[in-house]
């Protein structure tokens, strides 16, 4: 492998890092309430509402079905139009962060699912207004599974900023495309996929040993 | 005395894809101010129900629930939540948030009702003294036992100074033993702060040991409701027969045999009535079954008896029971 090809792989990681990074925070930003919404308005729940319900969950679930090389296409007017170009690492944010939103809000209300409804009916019978309950006891209580399927998700976006190489975005995805496939670099191929999985490796283990770290049953 | 509860022609229905299931129907029942009293059945006879429309966790269809004379369902949202710091509850599964320690678990209803960071930590510490977790406030209540979770949800339903406490099968999850002390903390809490406590179980021995007055709940009726000892020792209703007196599991010896439950009270729980029976009238019975249970400190007792097999000795013996003041009733196979 040449220099020029070590410095690309190097300023690959930087760049998957980066695009994993903020496309996961900012699906969280919106993914998150999404989720406590889609949690709290189905049916039984505190704030049950089913058109509401009905609305996010209809526009989740196609979103989530879009296959995410798709999603990257379709978005690309968007992306120009958000960051004002369509290729290169920080216009890949755009789409993964789509993309990772509704995974992020199914993850956050199955996370919120679990908690016992004992305690929702707790906190209601101690004169806890139904957003209090959300936020002092069914985020609280949900926090190890959130943490464990925050790691799940940020996994996911990697995997999918892989892809953002396609359509001219930056990171390890983008140099296993141009010099593993396009040029046949058997040895980019493989160096790039190897860190890949070991990039997910770690995440997994950050987001398990978190989510332990937190866990107090 | 004033009432802190009155239920009045309380009907509870539930519809469920087209179903409907009528959980409560036509109670109407008081609760006074000070007593500990009980709502006993059998699982799914509606009590569950009935200790919830208390909070108002669950709606009446028909009929009121008032509070202190406030009709609970006339209250708007947050005049709601104001009303329930003054009615805590404690419930079987104990509750607890497992992700906050025992301290913060009874901080929570007086983060609710606003009260600055300081003054909480040491009321809540002042209600762990009561139950006696003080060293475990630091604790996740995963490092409890159940006795000690339900301790700690004791001291979080007593921290906002409630005017009553709603307990839902409380201790249906724990052993004798520990039931036995979480009784005793909760008489303890009812005497020395004057808490009136609302109970619903299903076992006999918590309302025996603790309730003033008792209600029996029976397929989302309600069968009975007065005294503990007037319930116990002398029941009306065919739910509160069954629940005081244990079905008599045994047959007569042969076809024509015949079988009476003698029932007495503590008046009569030292008279050898048996033995004084053979003395007097040389006439034997056979003992089937026979149980004794204490009242407020009063035994009561029971036995199932067969008669003997001419009817004129039957009707001496049930003449000697009847003449030491103890009831008899007859009783029917599997009765």
């Amino acid at each position: 492998m040449t220099d020029y090809i070590k410095d690309a792989i190097l300023s690959g990681i930087l760049e998957t890092f980066e695009m994993t990074l903020f496309a996961s925070l900012f699906s969280y930003i919106v993914g998150l309430p999404l989720g406590v919404i889609l949690y709290a308005t189905s049916k039984g729940r505190l704030l049950e509402n089913r058109a509401v319900n009905g609305i996010i969950g209809f526009i989740v679930n196609v979103t989530r079905s879009l296959p995410f090389l798709i999603l990257l296409v379709l978005l690309i007017p968007f992306t120009r139009f958000v960051v004002g170009s369509s290729i290169g690492t920080v216009a890949s944010i755009v789409p993964l962060t789509v993309g990772a939103i509704p995974i992020v809000a199914r993850m956050v209300e199955s996370s919120l699912s679990e908690v016992n409804p004992g305690i929702i009916e707790a906190a209601t019978s101690m004169g806890a207004s139904p957003l209090y309950t959300i936020v002092h006891f069914i985020i609280p209580e949900a926090t190890p599974s959130l943490l464990q399927g925050g790691a799940i998700n940020v996994a996911t976006v990697l995997g999918y900023s892989a892809m953002a190489g396609v359509i001219g975005g930056g990171g390890l995805g983008a140099i296993a495309l141009q010099y593993g496939y396009y040029r046949y670099q058997k040895d980019v191929l493989w160096t790039t996929v190897a860190l890949l999985i070991l990039m997910v490796m770690l995440i997994q283990e950050i987001g398990i040993r978190l989510s332990k770290k937190t866990r107090k049953t | 005395m004033s009432n802190v509860f009155e239920l009045t022609n309380v009907y509870k229905t539930y519809r469920n894809d087209g179903k409907e299931f009528t959980a409560l129907k036509d109670v109407s029942l008081e609760v006074r101010e000070g007593e500990i009293f009980g709502i006993i059945g059998m699982s799914g006879a509606g009590k569950s129900t009935l200790v919830r429309t208390l909070n108002r966790l669950e709606e009446v269809t028909e009929g009121t629930v008032k509070f202190y004379g406030k009709d609970l369902a006339a209250l708007k949202a947050r005049e709601l939540r104001e009303v329930r710091h003054s009615i805590s509850m404690i419930f079987q599964g104990f509750n607890l948030v497992n992700q906050r320690t025992v301290l913060a678990n009874v901080e929570q209803p007086l983060k609710i009702a606003g009260v600055p960071r300081k003054e909480r930590k040491e009321k809540a510490r002042q209600m762990l003294e009561i139950v006696g977790l003080l060293e475990k406030q630091d604790v996740y209540p995963a490092r409890l036992s159940g006795g000690q979770k339900q301790r700690v949800a004791i001291a979080r339903a007593l921290a906002a100074d409630p005017k009553v406490l709603l307990c839902d099968e409380a201790t249906s999850a724990l052993d004798p033993k520990i039931t036995g002390e979480i009784l005793d903390l909760l008489k303890k809490i009812n005497q020395e702060r004057k808490l009136t406590i609302v109970i619903i179980t299903h076992e006999m021995s918590v309302v025996e040991k603790i309730c003033d007055r008792v209600a029996i709940i029976d397929d989302g009726n309600l069968a009975e409701v007065g005294d503990v000892t007037d319930v116990f020792s002398n029941p009306q209703s065919k739910a509160a027969k069954k629940l005081v007196f244990p079905s008599n599991p045994f047959d007569p010896s042969d076809e024509d045999g015949q079988i009476v439950r003698i029932v007495f009270d503590g008046t009569q729980s030292n008279v050898p009535f048996i033995a004084n029976l053979v003395e007097k009238t040389g006439l034997k019975v056979n003992i089937l079954s026979a149980n004794t249970r204490s009242v407020g400190g009063i035994g009561y007792g029971q036995m199932i008896i067969e008669l003997p097999e001419l009817a004129r000795d039957r009707q001496t013996v049930i003449d000697f029971f009847k003449a030491g003041g103890l009831s008899v009733s007859e009783v029917g196979r599997n009765d």
